[in-house]
């Protein structure tokens, strides 16, 4: 395990300590006493200089478990008032993630640097490379002057020893949107205003600082109130835990709720409808052309058009809209491609909306693979809360539940099999073009995964209203591989996609419109 | 000398707590050692639940050796060492 898999291996642990206190019968006393569980007097102290800073530490994270920002905390305040609090809580927080700033002193700031590699050579190509003036020589070796340093690495690609260094800080690298910064006090923060809930930072810190503010308290005491309490299951569950969907079913239901949807059902109903749209949006676009081209051809083809700009605006193509994090990157930096975004309802919409129609009074847990569906069931009315695929394992190992030992239950409805593999790259474009009598009018164009080089991509298609190869419907998820790749899933993606495919494999064929 | 028998548990217990990781050893043992040693998944092997030591998992056992808080390459050692590789 590396230094990230420590990391959420101890998150993981925090949660199911944090399960296994409000399951006791004095929850704010045992999770008061979760850090000193974790590193008893006299252990070997596993990271930090002293088994108090490693406490401190596990506290804040205990913090984040329980649904509150890490960032507040004064330090005055005990875990067992946290606890208490978190019990009277009524509402969720809507800011997802929350750092863990102590944990950033292990982690140097952003800056180019040079290493005592340095020769302080003749030929100083370093000095001559920048364009900035940010490089002397001093006692005969280059200095970086960081006020004048744009980070742009000519230096390190010119020095003929690689003396130069980029020094990397792994969250920042990580987020597509530069939303995480690591400010001049060496803390890493989130500007919230910026931050698509992508969940990379939290995969990429090795110091597993970024956390998610956990609901699982509140979804626990639902439970534990007389509500009814459903959990709607994200298709890319499938290839998460051992045992079939059928099993998960039955062991979501020993952990305490009242029944389990697949959101596959709703994926089916999305599919369709975006199939919908996408063939008369198409057939809008045509329309548009033909009556561009006649009036072009009418007015003899010469001469500047004073509505042709307007018409440049015919759409090519349009784009899918189930990833959450794709929605609030449109939303927050690419509102240029707001137009060309279907208009369907995401799978957790249209199952979400089921459940209600059926059970009005229950609660709703989305059951999710990443940080930004908890975004998404903010916004949902029909969603009450969201809980990853770590902490349904936390909840599995806290109940002691065995997910291969459980019978099967049957759903009730079974879902596709186009619909079952909406949770990886390239599922969404094929369960749409499945849905069509006429398959060969989609031409698919996946965006595996949102980075700087992608998103420049797609608002390179806004601008021309064209695609790249004449493609017209363009797949986008937030997260490399699919939804396989979310930040909370648990399996790596090869094994995840070999499981899904085998439900896939015994799964009946959507149904076209 | 008889067969090394590895069993990665792929209880709901390991599997959450880092043991998906571990099926890869499905493709790695084979490579590496042919047919002195065999790897198979198994069920929850009990061990998570004698004590409350799931913060232990995930749990392989190699022939009787527990491994615990396995890694790939935890497993991988106590496999050479038990081959007398190194
Ligand atoms: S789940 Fe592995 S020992 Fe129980």
């Amino acid at each position: 395990m590396n230094n990230a898999g420590q990391a959420i291996h101890i998150k993981k642990e925090i949660l199911v300590r944090i399960i296994k206190a409000f399951l006791s019968d004095d929850f704010e006393e045992q999770t008061r006493l979760i850090p000193y569980a974790m590193r008893p007097k006299g252990m070997e102290v596993p990271y930090r200089c002293c088994v108090y800073k490693e406490r401190a530490i596990i506290k804040d994270r205990v913090i984040a478990g329980l649904g509150f920002p890490i960032e507040e905390d004064d330090e005055t305040v005990s875990l067992a008032k946290y606890a208490k609090k978190a019990i009277e809580r009524k509402e969720i927080d809507e800011k997802n993630l929350t750092v863990l700033q102590a944990a950033c002193k292990g982690c140097a700031t952003n800056r180019i640097y040079v290493t005592d590699l340095c020769q302080g050579c003749v030929a100083r190509s370093c000095q001559t490379a920048c364009k900035f003036g940010a490089i002397s020589m001093v006692n005969g070796k280059s200095v970086i002057d960081d006020s004048k340093c744009k980070k742009c690495k000519m230096c390190v690609n010119a020095c003929p020893y690689n003396a130069i260094v980029k020094i990397t800080v792994p969250c920042e690298d990580s987020c597509p949107v530069g939303a995480i910064k690591k400010d001049e006090t060496g803390f890493a923060s989130i500007d919230a205003d910026k931050c698509i809930n992508c969940g990379r930072c939290t995969a990429a810190c090795p110091f597993g600082a970024v956390h998610e503010k956990s609901q699982i308290i509140d979804i626990l005491k639902a439970i534990k109130s007389n509500k009814k309490v459903i959990a709607m299951i994200a298709p890319s569950i499938a290839g998460q835990f051992p045992g079939n969907i059928y099993q998960l079913k039955s062991a979501i239901i020993a952990a305490g709720f009242d029944d389990v949807y697949e959101v596959a059902q709703g994926a089916d109903i999305t599919a369709n409808n975006e199939a919908k749209e996408f063939t008369e949006r198409m057939a809008e676009s045509k329309e548009k052309q033909s009556e561009w081209i006649n009036e072009w051809v009418n007015e003899g083809g010469y001469g500047e058009n004073p509505e042709a700009g307007e018409e440049k605006t015919v759409q090519h193509f349009m784009t899918t809209s189930c990833c959450a994090g794709y929605n609030q990157l449109i939303k927050k930096h690419l509102p240029e491609i707001k137009p060309f975004v279907s208009d369907t309802g995401t799978p957790l919409y249209y199952t979400a909306q089921i459940v209600n129609k059926e059970f009005p009074d229950a609660i709703t847990v989305f059951v999710s693979p990443c940080v930004a569906k908890r975004a998404e069931g903010f916004e949902n009315p029909n969603v009450d809360y969201v809980m990853n695929y770590e902490e349904l394992g936390a909840l599995f190992v806290a109940k002691k539940i065995q997910i291969t030992e459980m019978e099967e239950s049957k759903y009730v409805k079974e879902s596709s099999k186009q619909a079952r593999n909406f949770g990886f790259s390239g599922g969404v474009a094929e369960s749409v073009k499945a849905s069509l009598r006429d398959e060969s009018a989609v031409k698919p164009f996946v965006i595996n995964g949102l980075n700087k080089e992608s998103i420049r991509q797609l608002k390179k298609f806004a601008t021309t209203g064209e695609c790249e190869g004449g493609c017209n419907l363009i797949e986008v998820m937030c997260c490399e591989g699919g939804c396989i790749g979310g930040n909370a899933t648990m399996n790596n993606q090869k094994t995840a996609k070999k499981l899904i495919d085998q439900l896939a494999a015994n799964s009946q064929d959507i149904e076209k419109i | 000398m008889a067969k090394i028998e590895v069993k990665v548990c792929l209880g709901t217990t390991c599997f959450v707590m880092g043991g998906s990781n571990l099926q890869e050893l499905n493709d790695i043992i084979p490579q590496r050692y042919g047919d002195k040693v065999e790897v198979s998944g198994s069920n929850c092997l009990n061990l998570c639940s004698i004590h409350w030591e799931y913060s232990k998992a995930p749990y392989v056992k190699v022939d009787e050796e527990v491994v615990t808080e396995a890694t790939v390459e935890k497993v991988l050692e106590v496999i050479d060492r038990k081959l007398g590789n190194n």
